[in-house]
């Protein structure tokens, strides 16, 4: 009994080494009381970039700047903007950049239009390769 | 034909390579402003040495003037202090400071400690006007010309060569052009 005992307080303690660093990432106090307004901040913060440590979300970030960017975030969703109308403030004050999904805009349409064009330059290579096989002299003594 | 089929990898590579080369020099910490050359974003605040007044964007029109965001805990803007004091003393050039995410008696010790540099100081405790205007850390440094059209944006301490390499032509130039209208 005593062993059982035993191991089922390492077991909690593993679960609660495993699990309390991912509580920390959720703030109650932080949260919307409208499930669906709450769904929809933690969809924008997820995608939005902490300019302060820049491989960190600002949903991830304990940066001052983050905490202010979400309480604006909150704000702004209360007051009934949409997805669309809250990024769009974001880009217009910082840039792209601040989005991890970026828009198609001039400074990056190379990057997003580059896998389209290796498509087309990859088929265009085949369709040449094709026709160059289809036109060599048939090899008679490979029979 | 055979020849470019031969040397095809040898550019692709070369592409590559001058791509990175340009690439991993530059540094992704500084963000590039949405806000050159466009107006000053509005703001109405406080002004740090008199709460009743108010500070807003109007500040800016008639000449071409510097907008500093700093912060009393913040230590670049420590280091750029001296030089924001040789400016505002002895140069044309207004600065307009930014009390940024900043509590007020830590903010006016500072000046107090260290000189102030600044016509006016706006104060922006709970980074409301921060955000408007894209600032992401302390200090930032806005060229401003008298028609209130930011020209360019420091992030980082301010020095004596970035003054004199980005600032004094860029001034120089929008005065250039305030005279020919």
């Amino acid at each position: 009994m005593k062993v059982l005992i035993h191991k089922l307080n390492v077991f909690c303690v593993l679960l609660a080494v495993i699990f309390v660093p991912l509580a920390w990432a959720i703030d109650p106090s932080e949260s919307l009381p409208d499930p669906e307004q709450q769904m929809l901040y933690e969809e924008i913060t997820k995608e939005v970039r902490c300019l302060v440590c820049q491989n960190q979300t600002i949903a991830d970030s304990t940066a001052p700047l983050a905490a202010d960017l979400r309480r604006e975030i909150r704000r702004k969703i209360v007051a009934g903007e949409s997805e669309t109308q809250i990024k769009d403030f974001l880009v217009d004050r910082y840039g792209g950049y601040i989005l991890y999904k970026p828009r198609f805009e001039a400074w990056n349409w190379l990057i997003w239009l580059a896998p389209l064009v290796l498509l087309l330059a990859g088929l265009a290579g085949i369709a040449r390769f094709a026709k160059n096989r289809a036109n060599m002299p048939i090899d008679r003594d490979a029979d | 034909m055979f020849k470019l089929k031969f040397f095809l990898p040898a550019i692709v590579f070369a592409v590559i390579v001058a791509l990175f080369i340009v690439g991993l020099q530059r540094d992704p910490t500084i963000v590039p402003s949405p806000f050159i050359g466009k107006p000053a974003p509005a703001f109405d605040l406080p002004e740090l040495m008199n709460p009743e007044q108010r500070v807003t964007e109007n500040i800016f029109q008639g000449q071409v003037s510097l907008f500093n965001v700093w912060a009393s805990w913040c230590p670049g803007c420590a280091s750029e202090h001296e030089l924001l004091m040789a400016i505002g003393t002895q140069s044309d050039v207004p600065i307009y400071g930014l009390n940024w995410k900043d509590e007020r008696p830590a903010a006016l010790k500072w000046l107090q400690n260290r000189g102030n540099p600044y016509k006016a100081v706006a104060v922006d405790r709970d980074n409301i006007t921060g955000i408007d205007w894209g600032v992401y850390g302390a200090p930032e440094t806005f060229l401003i010309n008298a028609d209130g059209i930011i020209l360019y944006k420091l992030v980082g301490p301010l020095t004596p060569a970035i003054w004199v390499e980005e600032f004094m032509p860029r001034i120089a130039e929008a005065r250039g052009e305030n005279i020919d209208k």
